[in-house]
């Protein structure tokens, strides 16, 4: 449960899509036949080019795909993979659903909180991780898993999450 | 060989690639359909093999696209369930990453069937690497002239594009799904209308699993006699299902429908891990009640599922051990629904956080008798008072625990705590 996000209403400075990744938004768009369609294709180049979705992303993605900003507001903060503040250079998302917690979840999660001294949502001071718990992430059989920002690490356990901790920089 | 069908090839080394694919005769199905066989004819053929909606709900594939109205002046879409979102299914996944060019043929063939030139693979968002992977073959499969205004040189025009969902389990719910493609939030619609009449922007569209669109191709190019020598009469051919929990061999297996459960978690898993026991299996994802042990023997397919009040569902088999709290895992399951109620019905949205409620209430000590009536209250009053199978997907597990594991409701009340909980123990284990 969580409470209903509020719009910032705050005035920020304007962004561009860097001129480079122009071309992609526009051969985005034209994959539907309704623009709106695009609005989470664009979303994600957002965040790719960011890393989370600032009240002036927010306001870029609107005027690209042309809906109001609150629709788009109200569009991202619907789904739990777009960030609506910074992350950490590493996401770390924890599967904390039933298959996964039948295979040490919980413990897992417990030993990543002790070691980065972070809770559920939190970020290490150095802006180094961010440490979620997250629903079911189709890894059932390969549990217990953890996705590094889109990357899957499977059948984890204490001593080797310690080791991917170590190559993450 | 890890499965008969769908499975047969599967760990073909660079299956993924367009040559392989062809080698191992891949749009083979497509070549011999074009130009050759009506639509109607190909309705014909997906009905009479008998195939069913694989994502969960075992809807007859046929039948739904017989229900594309034929005079409709309206463009008609073709969309692909990839959002396999429901705990314990992972089959999908490991589908589209090895064999994406079968997708890209069973959406071709399903588009040519209900006259429809454009598609579209809705994945979920943490399958940006599959995305990837089915955008690489869509090229090349444009570039081999596969896709694009003249199929294999007829006259049939498809075109081919993914999309990335962000993370709701409802986007699998498939009037959700198309709300998000396009572009608002994923929530439900009330149907009728059906998709198939009213779908994708208000057009006929017809959406099918990543499975089910896979298993066309060579129904189409073999027949449906050829499919039917799998499974029995109303459950036809052969189903991917993924196994989880605390086994030897947890993955994914393609078997025959009407397979026992004693032979897929025994046999072909290697079953339970040393000094584990089986308690029990919810068969088909986590929103269909669980079963006990003592019905291991149960043959995987829809009518006998439904014969035990459990559903086949997608085919994620959760195997749960002896020392596992039934409670607390079904405490689990509940705050998941809880956490994806998408909001826009109240006896789903209210009654799933109520439910995880009195679940804390029960497993922290503090829970009275009356607790075990009130989840069955509630889970009473969510089932079919909701939009979508959300609701429905939240009440029925807790019926089918209460069902066959009301004693261990009744000893979390009467002792304060489980009677069994490897979970809370493992955990305070951890060290500081």
């Amino acid at each position: 449960m969580s409470h209903a996000p509020v719009m910032p209403t705050e005035a920020t400075p304007p962004l561009e899509w860097p001129a480079a990744l122009v071309p992609e938004v526009e051969a985005t768009i034209a994959r539907y036949p309704v623009m709106r369609s695009a609005v989470l294709p664009v979303l994600w180049l957002a965040q790719r080019q960011w890393g989370w979705l600032s009240p002036s992303a927010l306001r870029l993605v609107a005027s690209t795909v042309q809906l109001p900003e609150p629709e788009v507001f109200g569009i991202a903060t619907f789904y739990t993979m777009f960030n609506m503040k910074p992350v950490g250079r590493h996401h770390l998302q924890v599967c904390m659903t039933l298959s996964c917690s039948l295979m040490g979840a919980d413990r897992l999660f417990k030993h990543l909180e002790r070691k980065l001294g972070i809770g559920h949502g939190e970020t290490t001071p150095d802006g180094r991780f961010t440490l979620r718990k997250v629903e079911c992430l189709a890894a059932c059989g390969y549990a217990p898993c953890l996705q590094v920002g889109f990357d899957y690490h499977e059948n984890l356990d204490e001593t080797k999450v310690d080791a991917l901790l170590e190559k993450l920089t | 060989m890890r499965g008969p069908f769908l499975f047969k090839d599967i760990d073909t080394p660079g299956l993924k690639g367009i040559s392989r694919y062809r080698e191992l005769g891949g749009y083979e199905a497509l070549a011999q359909t074009m130009g050759k066989s009506s639509p109607e004819d190909c309705i014909e053929v997906v009905k009479a093999s008998g195939l069913r909606g694989r994502g969960g709900a075992g809807f007859p594939t046929g039948l739904k696209w017989s229900f594309v109205p034929k005079a409709s002046p309206k463009p008609r879409y073709i969309v692909c369930n990839a959002d396999e979102s429901e705990p314990g299914t992972f089959k999908d996944r490991e589908l589209m990453e090895k064999n994406p060019h079968l997708l890209i043929e069973g959406m071709i063939l399903a588009g040519y069937a209900i006259g429809s030139h454009l598609g579209y693979i809705y994945l979920r968002g943490e399958f940006e690497y599959i995305q990837r992977i089915l955008d690489q073959a869509i090229h090349e499969a444009r570039e081999a002239g596969v896709l694009g205004a003249r199929v294999l040189g007829t006259d049939f025009a498809f075109e081919l594009h993914t999309h990335l969902g962000a993370g709701a389990y409802i986007c699998g719910e498939e009037t959700a799904l198309l709300s998000s493609l396009e572009g608002h939030r994923g929530q439900p619609r009330l149907k009728p209308p059906f998709p198939a009449v009213e779908g994708l922007y208000a057009c006929p569209t017809v959406v099918n699993n990543v499975e089910t669109l896979m298993c066309v191709p060579d129904i189409l190019k073999h027949g449906a006699a050829w499919h039917r020598q799998w499974g029995n009469e109303r459950s036809a051919g052969t189903k991917v299902f993924s196994v989880s929990g605390p086994v030897k061999r947890p993955g994914n297996y393609e078997v025959p429908l009407g397979t026992s459960m004693k032979v897929l978690i025994e046999d072909l898993c290697g079953g339970m891990r040393d000094g584990m026991k089986l308690k029990a299996i919810i068969p088909g994802g986590s929103s269909v009640p669980l079963l006990p042990a003592s019905d291991l023997d149960t043959p995987l397919d829809y009518e006998s599922m439904n014969a035990k009040g459990t559903f086949l569902g997608s085919g994620g088999v959760i195997v749960i051990d002896d020392q596992t709290c039934i409670v607390d895992a079904l405490y689990n399951v509940t705050r998941f629904y809880t956490h994806e109620s998408c909001g826009k019905c109240t006896p789903c949205r209210e009654g799933t956080f109520w439910l995880s409620e009195i679940f804390e209430r029960l497993l922290s000590g503090r829970g009275r008798m009356e607790d075990i009536d009130l989840l069955a209250d509630i889970a009473d009053n969510i089932l079919g008072k909701s939009f979508c199978a959300l609701g429905d997907a939240a009440a029925m597990p807790i019926q089918g625990a209460l069902k066959h594991f009301r004693h261990e409701f009744e000893h979390v009340v009467t002792h304060q705590s489980s009677l069994v909980n490897r979970r809370k123990a493992e955990i305070a284990g951890v060290r500081a």
